[in-house]
């Protein structure tokens, strides 16, 4: 990790300490985006970064939004291959685009669209070889799509996400989900969304600018990181807020007002 | 005139077929003013390769020298890119200089088009839009337009991409909640005959004289490339319609489209497989690149339909949909009112979208738009395009702007410009309006500059 050029948002999200143990095992980080500005470039970095050759960790990724083929292209462009990570059992993709809990019975099988999966996750997660095992990274993209599958169902959501939030502690993987916020700032109880950032002991947000969209930026990432309790000490929670520019091969992030 | 590429020991790439001792600049500037000379062209493109090895000159100092040479000849429309950053070609190769080198459309299947990042574009069918979105609508991508329950103007847009597969010959599948979805296909527009070329007429304005232009970005259009350079090839990318024409009844034959009614059927099953064998017919293998298929679903949540209240279910709909289309060579447009469903809803649907595109009316007589926009009396409808496909790539488009006037020119095309400011009214002596004013004093003044 110390080889690599590391940007604001690594620094803010710890990943600049050493590499052993890997600073995000144990952890939930939420993102969450919005229709102007997409919060995936944040994921795809997350991946680059759990793949580098001196981490030994291994993604599980939930893919409810877009295919193998389209996070395989971006990722190779970031200079990450999937395609040979995947070959070697680093990166585990699950393909959920089609996944549609049948309504004949409403409420069960809703439920059990998702107890399937998370089964299926578990069993992954016990098949790896043991050294593997303590490095496990969950990415679930997205969640909003998730509560589509299973027909609206929140509450199966949820529990669903209780559950792999158990796993954080039972085999200190982390769990890295995505989520649209300005979905639920219409409504009135938003119980998945508040649950989920209660959950997160990460929370990063990318907005668009106050003033609009523009070319040389895309937008504002506010990175909240609530401090780790099990480590050396508590440290409190950190905010961090920088501009960030999207570009095919890397992400520039820079503090507003200077361009690097 | 060819170029020729003799093999000679200093491999310089040879204009005439003058004998290759030319110094390279030399040869620069003898494209230079040929490009000049033959102005027809609307956008002359060169493409000169140069070996490097061989070349003495660094590349940098190589593209200043070009730059400066082009500048001479074309003020303001130099453009300069190495040969495999080319949009046009998605393989490098060395080319001898053509004049005319955006080879854009593939050739295999006419109205497709590659596009970068392995992506395949189909025209909407509205120039100007396609050029607004990079190319157009990358096939396995979903299309929303959010309609305005005061106009119709939803049915414009869904026109000209259903004309536009047909006449290419692409198999349509259209979805609608009125009684008689196939009574539609008789106000589809055909294209126009070959006579109107409407860059032939920017053209000839152009070259009348000296012009104060103070809106000059509508002269300056022609750096972007050119599609319609083809004018020669039958099957251009994107026809340009002529919405007064009805479109021969021979190209709506049953087996090149399908029509759907949305509003009897009890929930969306019935519609979900439909597309299911629509879209099975259109799976994408990897290198064929079969016939594109269009899917047009007007107005999903109309509250005619049964299926209007139950939200999950379009969701989960849209969602398979989406899935479906990610992994074949179709397009889905899918246009529904946001006035119908809660925020919430709309805003899942927007996010499920890859482009999204909404329209409004324009009031008829506004006076305070009048003032404040050129062109009011022309223009139909109001166009905004709030985020357009990324498909295998995680970089934005941020559009120059992102509100568009539709206009129909000459009450038969229909095209799509930029918002203008009107100019000011100097006789009146006072600034328009209190909104919008640069000058910021509202004094009358009789040196206003």
């Amino acid at each position: 990790m110390e080889n690599q050029n590391l940007n604001l948002l690594d620094r803010a999200l710890g990943l600049d300490g050493p590499s052993e143990p890997w600073p995000l095992s144990g952890r939930v980080v939420l993102i969450e985006d919005c229709v102007e500005t997409s919060g995936s470039f944040v994921l795809h970095q997350l991946v680059k970064r759990s793949l580098s050759p001196t981490s030994s960790n291994v993604i599980i990724f939930v893919a409810f939004a877009n295919p193998f083929s389209h996070y395989d292209r971006i990722l190779r462009k970031l200079g990450c291959n999937l395609v040979t990570q995947r070959d070697n059992k680093r990166f585990i993709f699950f393909d959920m685009l089609m996944l549609r809990c049948p309504d004949v019975d409403e409420g069960k099988s809703s439920e059990g669209g998702l107890v399937l999966l998370y089964e299926k996750i578990l069993k992954t997660i016990c098949g790896l070889p043991g050294d593997k095992k303590d490095y496990v990274t969950i990415m679930i993209d997205d969640i909003s799509l998730v509560e589509v599958a299973a027909n609206g169902g929140s509450d199966y959501v949820l529990d669903f996400l209780h559950y792999c939030h158990a796993l954080t502690s039972e085999f200190d993987c982390s769990l890295i989900t995505l989520n649209h916020e300005d979905i639920y700032s219409s409504m009135e109880r938003p119980t998945l969304i508040l649950q989920m950032e209660y959950l997160a002991d990460i929370l990063i947000k990318a907005e668009p600018l106050s003033t609009g969209l523009a070319t040389d930026v895309h937008g504002q990432l506010t990175v909240l990181n609530k401090g780790t309790s099990h480590r050396l000490g508590r440290s409190g929670n950190k905010i961090h807020n920088f501009h960030y520019k999207v570009k095919e091969n890397t992400v520039e992030y820079f503090y507003p007002g200077s361009r690097v | 005139m060819k170029a020729a590429q003799t093999p000679h020991k200093k491999e310089v790439p040879c204009v005439f077929g003058r004998p290759p001792q030319l110094p390279i600049t030399k040869i620069i500037r003898l494209s230079a003013a040929l490009l000049a000379r033959h102005r027809r062209c609307s956008t002359p493109t060169a493409a000169l390769s140069l070996p490097p090895r061989v070349c003495s000159l660094r590349p940098e100092s190589l593209s200043c020298r070009l730059s400066t040479i082009y500048s001479w000849h074309f003020t303001g429309k130099t453009k300069l890119c190495s040969v495999d950053a080319a949009m046009a070609t998605t393989k490098p190769r060395l080319s001898s200089f053509s004049r005319n080198l955006s080879a854009v459309s593939s050739s295999q299947t006419p109205g497709v088009k590659c596009g970068p990042n392995g992506t395949m574009f189909v025209s909407s069918g509205i120039a100007d839009l396609d050029k607004i979105l990079g190319g157009g609508f990358p096939l396995g991508s979903l299309v929303m337009v959010m309609e305005d329950a005061e106009a119709p103007h939803h049915m414009l847009l869904l026109r000209n991409f259903m004309s536009q597969g047909l006449v290419h010959g692409q198999p349509l599948l259209y979805a609608s909640p009125s009684k008689d979805p196939r009574g539609f296909l008789g106000t589809l527009p055909s294209p126009a005959s070959l006579k109107h070329d409407k860059s032939r007429d920017r053209e000839s304005e152009q070259e009348k004289g000296l012009r104060i232009a103070w809106q000059y970005k509508k002269y300056m259009g022609e750096n972007q490339p050119n599609f319609d350079s083809h004018r020669d090839n039958k099957q251009d990318y994107c026809n340009e319609f002529d919405l007064r024409k009805p479109l021969e009844r021979h190209y709506f034959t049953r087996q090149r489209v399908n029509c759907v009614g949305i509003q009897d059927s009890k929930n969306l099953a019935a519609l979900q497989e439909h597309c299911a064998s629509f879209l099975a017919q259109h799976q994408r293998n990897d290198g064929s690149c079969a016939l594109a298929g269009r899917i047009a679903i007007q107005s999903l949540c109309a509250p005619q339909c049964e299926h209007s209240n139950m939200d999950w279910e379009m969701l989960s709909f849209i969602k398979s949909l989406k899935g479906m289309v990610r992994s074949s060579n179709a397009v889905v447009v899918i246009t529904f009112p946001p006035s119908l469903l809660s925020l919430s809803s709309t805003k899942r649907w927007q996010h499920m979208a890859d482009t999204l595109l909404s329209v409004a009316a324009i009031p008829d007589e506004d006076k305070e738009l009048a003032k404040l926009l050129s062109g009011y009396q022309d223009m139909v409808g109001l166009l905004n395009v709030h985020k357009v496909a990324r498909l295998n790539t995680q970089v934005p488009l941020i559009l120059e702007a992102t509100t568009f006037s539709i206009k129909l020119q000459k009450r038969r095309f229909l095209v799509l410009e930029c918002l203008n400011q009107a100019p000011v009214d100097g006789s009146s002596g006072s600034s328009y309006g209190t909104s919008g004013s640069c000058s910021g004093s509202s004094k009358a003044g009789t040196l206003d500059f």
